[in-house]
């Protein structure tokens, strides 16, 4: 990774912004999918406890992680799972590595999992002669296309079925401009069909891990996850160590808010329980750290690691709905990917937290109450003093401060020029000023309202009637 | 016009208000500063408007330079002790004093000015009880709630939430006569103002305020009204820009269309 060739995200919003029919397409179908998330959540009289409750389950998780992760291993190791600890990416990957040399495996059929996005096991492995296939749908598009997924939940909601149609003509064969939903489905299904069954490695995500009982669950709605580990004979599943739950019964809490959060639907097609390996066959658990144990270390930081990868944040950010996910250059985008990303890298990350008006939508949908526009403010303090962001605007911030902490020289600057106009909000952009090139300036008043209030206010007043 | 308040809390002597206006809005709308002062006095409010008060610094602290806000700070509480109560025409500086307003030597007075800074509607209604304004504006109007004075200091219900609607701003316009409020499509989507946001990110700035302005025109506005200037200044920027017809009015121009006999 070269934190100095990342693309940042105003400079890549920019971009995306170029082509205004398709920023409000990408605008519209999230927004859609907020608006079913709403209906959904509104259905439920006690939508605001169940979100307190997760939260609440997740603050206890994350507060006696340990005890989990080791009753968790214990009983997972029970039910004759191979249980793995990776301290980081580089160790996840080798990890998963050696388990398919040691079957000599050398394809691999994968579900959707973040985590892996998070630690780049695609590259990895094809760079070690593993062929990995994306079963998820729309993992299995932006694979084709050799981009990373743009969005958590909806992985190609970057993509409009044109550019599906395109790319499915290029690898698949389909026929040039048939953009039919149903017919390209069928195709994608026809192709993967056939690496179901001749996969004899199949790696998943985890959405919950009970420690109660050491089995895992994933929730997909396409049924891929289980196509995948029921025809292979080796299941490797990865979670990041904040995946627990302490009891099967919690597991209620979450996988009613996780569907609803996430688009609308009362529940995933599929919520499959994996607990046990089958007769002849291995079943690994792979547990990741990658930074999780120093965010939990932070404290204003630590309420992150609640995430359930719903989305919802995404599709409510009205920052989010304009610029598109790969403007974050993370593998989770969005709002929550804003506060988990300056952790794995502050220097390359530091852009992310400021792309955000800190209007609040995120934090009131996120089921786990995760309060993340707070987290964002937060990080760019932190970022400030870290030395983070760009020396122009801290030069510029402290003329501000000058100005505006002082009475004096702010009514002179007030009065010679008004200040303000070449200052705020243009402060950070004097060079060029980008306010203007879409906005007019306000129209500047004849007099300040001080000036006003000392001609017409209370002491002139009481003057007069005096 | 007759006033048609409840003042509940009125107490023999009059409420002594500390007058905060914003420091750009001091600068370019002196308008909403007149309009705030004159409705709080004509409610009958003691009002005063220190005249060294510069800014809350929040420009700075949203930028992530919250440590360099100490002068302001210090220089905000000396402007704004011994009032009873702090009013402010902006959902967003309010925020931030709330939030934020803290001194190494003079904590209590801080605590005493967060505790008692109001945005001015919630002022009306949860201090002085006002119920209805009885003033005149014969105009449709759109409402641009602030995301800082809505989902921060909880003006209006949000939509995300399950729970029962309400708007303290919606409430004082309902009695403005001749006034038709709109019903936008998305009720409390954030305009891309956001502070130096409006200039990092200008590309998805001016997108999102163009967006906001299209859900006003789809129902015919003429006006455009909120709590918050910064966010009005942005959208009337493009509208401007646009030569749109359609206006931005801040809320207290429009409630101070109250009449006394």
């Amino acid at each position: 990774m070269n934190s100095d060739k990342t693309i940042q995200h105003s400079d890549a919003a920019t971009v995306f912004n170029k082509n205004v029919e398709r920023v409000n397409w990408h605008d519209e179908t999230l927004w859609f999918v907020r608006e079913k998330r709403d209906r959904s959540a509104h259905q439920i009289p006690e939508w605001e406890l169940l979100r307190e409750t997760a939260s609440q389950i997740k603050f206890n998780v994350l507060s006696n992680i340990h005890d989990y992760l080791v009753e968790f291993e214990e009983n997972a190791k029970k039910n004759g799972v191979i249980v793995h600890w990776a301290a980081d990416a580089k160790e996840h990957n080798e990890i998963v590595h050696s388990i398919l040399k040691k079957h000599e495996v050398t394809q691999l059929v994968k579900s959707k999992s973040m985590l892996t996005e998070e630690c780049h096991l695609n590259d990895y492995l094809a760079d070690r002669g593993v062929e990995v296939i994306d079963s998820d749908l729309g993992e299995y598009i932006v694979q084709l296309r050799k981009e990373p997924p743009s969005h958590i939940v909806l992985p190609a909601i970057h993509l409009k079925k044109e550019d599906v149609s395109e790319t499915f003509h290029e690898h698949l064969g389909t026929e040039k401009g048939n953009i039919d939903p149903q017919y390209l489905t069928e195709s994608a299904r026809q192709s993967l069909r056939n690496t179901f069954l001749t996969r004899r490695a199949a790696l998943t995500g985890v959405n919950f891990a009970v420690a109660e009982t050491g089995e895992f669950v994933v929730c997909t709605n396409e049924g891929n996850a289980d196509m995948g580990a029921h025809l292979a004979d080796v299941h490797i599943a990865s979670m990041g160590f904040e995946k627990l739950v302490p009891k099967r019964k919690h597991l209620g809490v979450f996988l009613r808010l996780l569907a609803r959060s996430a688009t609308g639907q009362p529940i995933t097609t599929f919520s499959s329980h994996f607990k046990k390996p089958r007769e002849g066959k291995e079943m690994h658990i792979v547990i990741v750290d990658n930074g999780r144990s120093v965010q939990l270390g932070r404290p204003e930081f630590k309420n992150s690691l609640k995430c359930i990868r719903c989305g919802a944040c995404m599709n409510t950010c009205p920052v989010y709905r304009r610029s598109g996910g790969h403007s974050y250059h993370n593998a989770v985008a969005g709002p929550i990917g804003s506060i988990l990303a300056p952790n794995l890298d502050m220097k390359k990350n530091a852009d992310l937290p400021f792309a955000s008006t800190l209007c609040g939508s995120c934090t009131n949908v996120c089921p786990v109450k995760i309060d993340i526009h707070d987290q964002l403010y937060k990080w760019r303090q932190v970022l400030v003093k870290e030395g983070y962001t760009p020396k122009s605007k801290t030069i510029a911030m402290k003329t501000m401060t000058t100005v505006l902490a002082n009475p004096t020289v702010f009514e002179i600057a007030g009065k010679t020029g008004r200040f303000m106009m070449k200052n705020f909000p243009m402060v950070v952009n004097n060079k060029l000023n980008k306010w203007y090139d879409n906005r007019e300036m306000p129209e500047v008043p004849k007099e300040s309202f001080r000036e006003w209030y000392k001609k017409n206010g209370k002491a002139n007043k009481g003057k007069k009637d005096e | 016009m007759r006033i048609l308040f409840f003042n509940k809390n009125k107490k023999e002597e009059e409420m002594k208000v500390g007058l905060f206006i914003p420091c750009y809005v001091d600068q370019f709308y002196p308008n909403v500063g007149i309009a705030t002062y004159e409705l709080l006095q004509k409610l009958g409010c003691e009002v005063d408007f220190p005249m060294n008060q510069t800014c809350c610094g929040q420009p700075m602290a949203n930028s992530g330079y919250e440590h360099l806000t100490g002068d302001c700070n210090t220089n905000f509480i000396a402007n704004f002790s011994g009032f009873d109560y702090v009013v402010c025409p902006s959902g967003s500086c309010t925020l931030h004093v709330k939030d934020h307003l803290h001194s190494d030597s003079e904590e209590p007075k801080a605590e005493h000015i967060r505790k008692t800074v109001y945005e001015l509607t919630e002022f009306l209604t949860d201090v002085l009880k006002v119920e209805t304004i009885e003033g005149e504006f014969p105009y449709k109007v759109g409402m641009h709630q602030s995301c800082h004075g809505q989902r921060g200091l909880k003006l209006a219900q949000m939509t995300e939430l399950n729970a029962t609607p309400f708007s303290k701003p919606g409430q004082l316009l309902e009695g403005i006569k001749g006034l038709e409020l709109v019903s936008l499509s998305r009720k409390d989507e954030c305009c891309g103002f956001g502070g130096t946001f409006c200039v990092t990110e200008e590309a998805v700035s001016v997108k999102m305020g163009q967006d906001r302005i299209k859900d006003h025109e789809k129902h015919e506005v003429q006006f455009i009204t909120g709590g918050d200037m910064s966010c009005l200044m942005h959208l009337e920027g493009i509208l401007r820009r646009q030569k749109s017809p359609i206006k931005t009015i801040h809320i207290a121009e429009i409630l101070n269309t109250l009449q006394v006999k």
